[in-house]
């Protein structure tokens, strides 16, 4: 089978990040960018299927601006086929990307969109359940175990409670949890090879779809601060202002 | 026309966060619908009949729905919400599976994980794991929402006497997903999301038997464990125990952080909690830097003894 997996490119879970002082996002400029780490388990996870014999190819696709190539190409160097950047300067909001990512499924024909569950800037944990409503296709979100039975597939995820398995209808859209997989380091020799595969780029307007936000950021701010408070020396000293200084206990 | 609130339930007890969904809901409009679809949930759409504020109980009893599968509750959600301006569910892994399949279906961008309502189509929203909080206006004419349920007070779960109307399971036959089986952690503790105490446990623990320490503390405590996302790969604990910036959000009276570092991704899971007690040896560990109450020592020293001491 063929396996699509889009992924995002995002400011690095490391970094601090800061509100610009005109409120109208965080400061990216000079920041280190990395692969959303949803969506590295999901490259890691169909290179695991390829390289288990399930999946023949697979395609990365990415949206945003012109340096979202590196991330593709770190995709590739993992072990993936193909890439392609849906290029644009624009914010492009979950569902305009589902009907982006529609748009190439149609082209593609993959049997499994595999992504992260959700992208560490926006938190969102939206588009993977857009882009199967979008397809009509079977979803199977916060995966931790995925297994192909016949023409199914098997999917534990992750829920409130523990754990649920669903078997699901191929095609079908998978969004990944932490614990499905630990995506392996890219290996220096792969980083070179990654530069001749195939990638290839994409105008977001080419495609003439509806991509307007239709939710506006009218602005950002910084969290309300929290205060350190005291360091205490004993049990006895921890417990007394628990009691009667918090009175929490 | 008015706010439609799906209630989350496992067909005989309603979920908590489904009550805090309820106060969002009249926030915004006095005229609160609940959906409840399910199998054999009677209990529940009584008890969602009785809590206060809901003028109208959807019931919709069917074996699509048993499992509340996004598939085929997606599809019945859409098909009732012409007569909504808004659809609300609590941010859980329920609602967050669920809610924006629905946006799909109806063309409409959803908005997750709200902590407040400035408006009927304005709302706050934390991003980037909560280092900035981000006010957002929607311009679809349904808002599909899902609210962060430690920001809204729960609804109270009796006084109320709303009409009760069943509803027409959404046609469609469709085989995309069946329910296989479930493994829920059984624990006999204050649910995680909602106790007025949290014990958790990080790295520091060091092996699932050590774990007993953390527990034993909570049972003096009568509080939910909790842990960071480490201990969970480790495998001292099941999944549903994570707190974090994708893991369960919670907002207690008093968080214990045991054996934690304080990463981003942790904090923005706890750092709500009324009171904050770090217990970790590294006196440079940023969870310090929240923490109300640190304790710089050996928590196989110190925490035995402040459960024997409680
Ligand atoms: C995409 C992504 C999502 C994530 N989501 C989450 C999330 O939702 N929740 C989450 O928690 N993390 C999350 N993380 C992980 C996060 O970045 C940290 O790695 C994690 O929180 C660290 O867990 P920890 O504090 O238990 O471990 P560590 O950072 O290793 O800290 C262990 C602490 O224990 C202390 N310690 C050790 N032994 C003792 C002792 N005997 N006595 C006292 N103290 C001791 C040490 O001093 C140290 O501070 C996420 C990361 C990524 C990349």
């Amino acid at each position: 089978m063929k396996i699509l997996v889009p992924i995002k490119r995002v400011v690095d879970y490391n970094v601090k990040v800061r509100v610009k002082s005109d409120q109208t996002g965080v400061e990216t400029a000079n920041v280190k960018m990395s692969m959303n780490p949803f969506d590295e388990i999901a490259v890691e996870e169909a290179i695991r299927l390829q390289e288990a014999g399930t999946a023949e190819e697979i395609v990365i696709v990415s949206i945003g601006i012109k340096q979202c190539q590196e991330t593709i190409r770190t995709a590739l160097a993992m072990g993936a086929d193909r890439g392609i950047l849906v290029e644009t300067e624009e914010e492009v909001q979950p569902l305009a990307v589902a009907k982006i990512l529609k748009h190439l499924v149609e082209k593609e024909s993959p049997q499994l969109v595999i992504t992260g569950k959700q992208a560490i800037d926006d938190d969102n944990n939206q588009t993977g359940q857009l882009l199967a409503a979008l397809l009509g296709w079977s979803q199977g979100t916060f995966a931790s175990k995925l297994e192909f039975t016949d023409d199914r597939l098997k999917l534990t995820r992750e829920v409130d409670g523990g754990l649920e398995t669903v078997s699901l209808s191929l095609p079908s859209v998978v969004t990944t949890d932490l614990r499905l997989n630990e995506p392996r380091f890219v290996k220096l020799p792969n980083i070179m090879k990654a530069k001749k595969k195939q990638l290839d780029i994409i105008p977001m307007d080419s495609l003439g779809l509806d991509t307007t936000s239709r939710v506006k950021i009218l602005k950002v701010e910084d969290p309300p601060q929290r205060e350190a408070g005291i360091k205490v020396d004993s049990v006895e000293e921890l417990i007394d202002k628990l009691k009667n200084e918090a009175k929490v206990i | 026309m008015g706010v439609l609130v799906v209630a989350e339930h496992d067909n005989e007890v309603l979920q908590e966060s489904t009550l805090n969904a309820v106060t969002a809901g009249l926030e915004i409009n006095a005229e609160v619908s609940v959906l409840v679809a399910g199998q054999n949930c009677g209990g529940v759409v009584d008890s969602v009949g009785k809590v206060a504020g809901v003028s109208k109980v959807l019931s919709c009893e069917h074996e699509l729905y048993e499992h509340q599968l996004a598939e085929s509750l997606a599809g019945l959600i859409a098909s009732i919400a012409s007569d909504y301006t808004h659809i609300l569910a609590a941010a859980t892994s329920q609602g967050k599976n669920v809610l924006p399949r629905v946006a799909g279906l109806l063309d409409v961008a959803p908005i997750s994980d709200i902590t407040d309502i400035q408006s009927a189509d304005t709302f706050v929203r934390p991003i980037y794991a909560g280092n900035a909080i981000a006010t957002v206006q929607s311009e679809d004419t349904i808002k599909i929402v899902t609210i962060r349920p430690t920001t809204f007070d729960a609804a109270a779960a009796d006084g109320g006497s709303a009409e009760i109307v069943s509803i027409d399971p959404h046609d469609d036959k469709q085989d995309l997903s069946q329910f296989m089986g479930q493994e829920l952690t059984q624990s006999d503790r204050p649910e995680l999301t909602s106790a007025r105490i949290v014990v958790s446990g990080g790295r520091g623990m060091g092996s699932s038997e050590n774990f007993q320490i953390i527990e034993a503390l909570a049972d003096k405590l009568n509080a939910a464990v909790g842990a960071s996302r480490a201990a969970v790969d480790a495998g001292y604990v099941p999944n549903d125990y994570q707190v974090g910036q994708t893991g369960k959000v919670v907002a207690p009276d008093l968080y214990v952080a045991v054996g934690i570092s304080g990463a981003i991704q942790h904090l923005a899971g706890m750092k709500d909690s009324k009171v904050i007690v770090a217990i970790n040896k590294d006196e440079e560990a940023p969870i310090f830097q929240v923490a109300d109450y640190g304790m710089v020592a050996d928590l196989f020293d110190v925490v035995p003894k402040l459960t024997e001491s409680l």
